[in-house]
């Protein structure tokens, strides 16, 4: 026996072992855990599908079910740690070392198990930064993922929610690894093959459809004046000035809102067709006023959103659809398309520094950071150029040239007090101070300051490429940051200095009145409007229903 | 709770004959004010608030309103169910705005 | 560029009670009883550490439709759930009195109006918030039997439960738009009670799909459904105003022997869609997916029209 297929023969012999458990490759419900026993082993590494959206949540719970004494120690590489079974892991002693990208729902739960020792965490990482080392060095032995449908030869249809999937299981089945896939139905033909029958291993059907979070679903009847102010800036002072086609939103209330505006304050300033006509996406359901109003071209998506299916298969110009007619997501490729295609991003924060460095961690929480640092990064790969990406890059560099590189815009939407009273601008961000607490060697950071390029609060747009210097940072960051401790500590003089020389603009010099932002101005007030806008297609989750 | 008063003086007079307004709502993250016209340059303002340790806050949130609208003559009752400053400035203005109108 | 079925229009659901009453009254007419200035707050809330309203988010007062000399309440759903209190209760009862004692005189009103939006009860004042309820319903029957109309008006955010579902129920004649909702037990009352099996107070589409404006209107709990702007529910307001049965032991009788036929044809459904099932109404389970005008549409069909109450 040669020493070069060590890998392989492992994956024969466990095989070999669960074979008396299966019909073909179908596995029963009731012997999945005993499946898992035989086909992973300590200190393996594994992936239990699972993001800021669907979860292999079946096989979760009978990953949890299997005997600590004969398998512990695993590593789980993953970009959600999202279900309480995903703690249970470590609780239960069976998982041990944690590399993952978002938590979510679980961010309080990590800080714990992390401060009692339960979690030996290697790192977090942004989702292609997780999915790249799946290729190098954090390849799963065992992957655990979730399908709409398989047919007996274990061709799979995973949906609008294809997400992680290709990406895991791609890594795993060409390194010797075994793919095991949950499936809300067994059909005689899939309705289009998203995962090819040889690239896994079992197929189980779940007695419960996998679950999947409406995350992206903003509730315009929530969307406050603040934020339609703050979306009137934003628009004016940022998408009016550099015109960026190719753009990303993060999820909040403020992007929902600039949405909400682009049919009627951004049709006022005759942005339509020259602004935010290709995106790298979640299917919004915010959005679907202005696609049904002629602003948007394309729009890839990272995954889908619940509800939001049967109007993407009437809207296949806009979206990609397969032939069967439904969405094709991909998380990597959209992550990707996000970081290299598109000349802005604008996302919202908790926590904001005076060098612009921002954070969602807070002294008890570890959300993650999940797609944010990658599309609110500048790429320096980039090589094609843009109207918006050379504006912004000569902006920041004082000067034009044939050498002078463009910018992505960056912009960090923020109210300067959030929930609680909570300010968004501070000295030091807690994140560090978790840093220092947990011995971990870099501090978790979402976006690093030499990232953004503008913030925008109620109190104006701060422009950070029209800084030169670490003080100018400082007190533009100070100067829009309103009556938080660190905005009453500004510097009154070196902000009227900033503002005359436009790097800080106030509402009054774009020439907006705040009396006037009010809701009446979003194109949709109310879930209810954003179904009618979609003629009926949009279909909301119960929990955003009001009638 | 706490309860505190700001008083001081704008440069004019608020224009306008309107002698009252009400505006705003005693919900979570809101507040409500009542405007009334006393009379002369003073600006007299009454505190009730749910969010205690703010003080500082309120008079700077008070001096740039004052700064920004001279609503001289005027006192203003608040009651305050934990509102932001900007949310806090919005009203200020809007409320100086319906005196303002005439009656 | 906003479709034409898309309301740009002041909405019931959005706006405060006091934007409701100028919507819903002659523009400029409202001459408000104990408005704020008077400091007339609820001696009770600073004990809880809560912040009290000026008007102790009951608003009263007296004013015109179309010319019309009216009386007016109006909760302020978003002041403490809308709840019925001391000086809240108080102040809902002295207007439905003197609504009463004004009858056949030069101050006499022709209607009062309730712009119902309340949880129920406020829990910190209890014992006031059950008396007043109970005050309530008797004053508003001596308002009905001096021949004063009581309209409910029924869309805000908090619905009308608790007292203010028993209020709504006494009154003459009920408007309500498709976000209303009228209940006696709120949902998540229900489901502690009963368990989520029972209730599931998070099943919002069920939860609008039981108490909403729609199956409200389809069953005669409301008399009329109106979309939800401002404009429309002074529009039916208007109109429904001398249209009312009197307020007789016959129309009582009516309206008994309505509800006892009302349960035996639909007490043993476990939901909405089977009621509908029942009544005929094709592809049951779309109602609520309808748009206002189709919805207006198949009420006026085959909704229980009865005049009673």
């Amino acid at each position: 026996m040669s020493m070069w297929t060590k890998q392989a023969t492992e994956r024969a012999r466990r095989l070999n072992a669960a074979a008396p458990l299966t019909d073909g490759k179908v596995v029963a419900g009731d012997n999945v855990t005993a499946l898992l026993e035989r086909i992973i082993c300590s200190e393996d590494r594994v992936c239990l599908e699972g993001d800021n959206q669907k979860q292999a949540d079946f096989l979760a719970s009978c990953l949890t079910e299997v005997d600590p004494g004969l398998i512990h120690d695993l590593h789980i590489v993953q970009s959600g740690l999202v279900l309480s079974e995903h703690l249970d892991l470590f609780r239960l002693g069976i998982a041990r070392k944690l590399d993952f990208s978002y938590s979510g729902p679980q961010s309080a739960a990590i800080a714990r198990a992390l401060d009692q020792g339960k979690i030996e965490l290697g790192a977090i990482h942004t989702y292609i930064e997780l999915f790249a080392r799946y290729y190098i060095d954090l390849t799963p032995n065992v992957a655990l993922i979730a399908a709409v449908s398989a047919d007996r030869d274990g061709n799979l249809y995973t949906g609008p929610n294809t997400e992680d999937t290709p990406t895991i299981v791609e890594a795993t089945a060409y390194k010797s690894g075994i793919v095991v896939a949950q499936v809300n139905r067994i059909v005689d033909r899939v309705p289009r093959v998203d995962i090819p029958a040889d690239q896994i291993d079992f197929i189980v059907e779940a007695p419960r459809p996998f679950y999947v979070e409406p995350l992206f679903t903003r509730d315009p009847g929530a969307v406050t004046d603040t934020q339609v102010f703050m979306a009137m800036m934003a628009l004016k002072g940022i998408y009016a000035k550099y015109r960026p086609k190719r753009l990303n939103h993060g999820i909040g209330f403020s992007t929902a809102a600039i949405e909400l505006l682009l049919p009627t304050y951004g049709e006022e300033l005759g942005l339509r067709g020259n602004v935010a006509t290709h995106w790298a996406l979640n299917p919004h359901p915010t959005l679907i006023p202005a696609i049904e109003s002629g602003w948007v071209q394309q729009i890839h998506c990272f995954g889908s959103e619940v509800g939001m299916d049967a109007y993407m298969s009437a809207r296949p110009d806009v979206y990609f659809t397969g032939k069967d007619g439904t969405l094709r997501s991909n998380r990597l490729l959209c992550q990707n398309a996000g970081l290299y295609a598109c000349d802005m991003f604008i996302g919202s924060t908790l926590q904001i520094d005076l060098a612009g460095n921002s954070s969602t961690v807070t002294p008890d929480r570890i959300a993650g950071f999940g797609g944010a640092p990658n599309m609110g990064a500048d790429a320096h790969g980039r090589r094609h150029t843009s109207d918006a990406w050379l504006k912004a890059g000569y902006e920041a560099a004082g000067a034009e040239g044939p050498l002078v590189r463009g910018r992505k815009l960056v912009v960090q939407m923020v109210e300067t007090f959030g929930d609680g009273m909570k300010p968004a601008f501070v000295e030091e961000l807690d994140s560090i101070a978790l840093a220092r607490k947990l011995n971990m060697p870099l501090a978790p950071v979402m976006i690093f300051g030499d990232d953004v390029t503008h913030i925008v609060t109620e109190e104006g747009i701060a422009n950070l490429l029209l800084c030169r210097s670490t003080d100018d940072i400082e007190q533009a960051i100070r100067g829009v940051a309103g009556y938080t401790p660190v905005g009453m500590a500004r510097d009154h003089a070196k902000v009227a200095e900033l503002r005359a020389r436009g790097v800080i603009q106030r509402p009054e010099d774009l020439g907006i009145d705040p009396l006037k932002a009010n809701r009446n101005l979003l194109a949709a007030r109310s879930i209810r409007d954003l179904v009618t806008w979609s003629d009926g297609l949009y279909a909301p989750p119960s929990k955003f229903r009001n009638w | 709770m706490e309860k505190f008063t700001i008083s001081t003086r704008a440069q004019r007079p608020l224009s306008g004959t309107t002698r009252q307004a009400i505006l705003g709502v005693v919900a979570s993250g809101n507040l409500e004010l009542l405007f009334e016209r006393i009379g002369g340059d003073t600006v007299e303002i009454n505190i009730l608030t749910a969010s205690t340790g703010y003080r500082t806050v309120w008079e700077a949130v008070i001096r740039d309103f004052v700064e920004r609208t001279s609503p001289g003559g005027v006192r203003i009752t608040i009651h305050d169910n934990g509102a932001r400053p900007d949310t806090v400035m919005l009203r200020l203005m809007q409320g100086a705005k319906m005196l303002e109108m005439p009656s | 560029m906003i479709p034409k079925n898309i309301s740009k229009a002041a909405s019931w659901y959005e706006s405060s009670a006091r934007d409701r009453i100028n919507g819903l009254l002659d523009h400029g007419s409202f001459r408000e009883i104990l408005g704020p200035e008077a400091g007339v707050i609820s001696p009770h809330l600073a004990l809880f550490d809560l912040p009290p309203a000026f008007d102790d988010g009951m608003i009263i007062g007296r004013g015109t439709m179309n010319g019309h000399p009216v009386a007016i309440a109006a909760q302020e759903g978003q002041f403490m759930g809308g709840t019925f209190a001391e000086v809240s209760g108080a102040k809902l009862v002295g207007l439905l009195r003197a609504a009463t004692a004004a009858a056949d005189t030069a101050q006499a009103v022709s209607t009062v109006f309730l712009l119902l939006d309340t949880g129920g009860v406020r829990l910190q004042e209890a014992n006031a918030g059950e008396m007043a309820v109970s005050e309530t319903v008797r004053a508003l029957l001596e308002a009905r039997s001096a021949g004063i109309a009581v309209i409910a008006l029924i869309g805000g955010r908090a619905g009308a439960f608790g007292g203010g579902g028993i209020v709504t129920a006494c009154c003459s004649h009920v408007i309500i738009s498709e976000q209303g909702r009228i209940s006696i037990s709120g949902p998540e009352v229900i489901e502690t009670n009963k368990g989520a099996e029972e209730f599931d107070s998070r099943d919002r589409a069920l939860v609008w799909r039981v108490t909403g404006g729609r199956s409200r209107a389809l069953l005669g709990g409301a008399d009329s459904y109106v979309k939800g702007d401002v404009a429309s529910f002074r529009q039916a307001a208007a109109v429904t105003r001398n249209t009312l049965p009197d307020f007789s032991l016959a129309t009582l009788d009516a309206e008994q022997k309505r509800l006892e036929e009302r349960l035996n044809a639909y007490g043993d459904c476990r939901d909405t869609p089977e009621i509908w099932a029942r009544a005929g109404i094709d592809d049951p389970k779309n109602v609520s997916e309808l748009s206002d005008d189709a919805f207006i549409a198949l009420l006026a069909e085959k909704g229980h029209a009865h005049g009673a109450r």
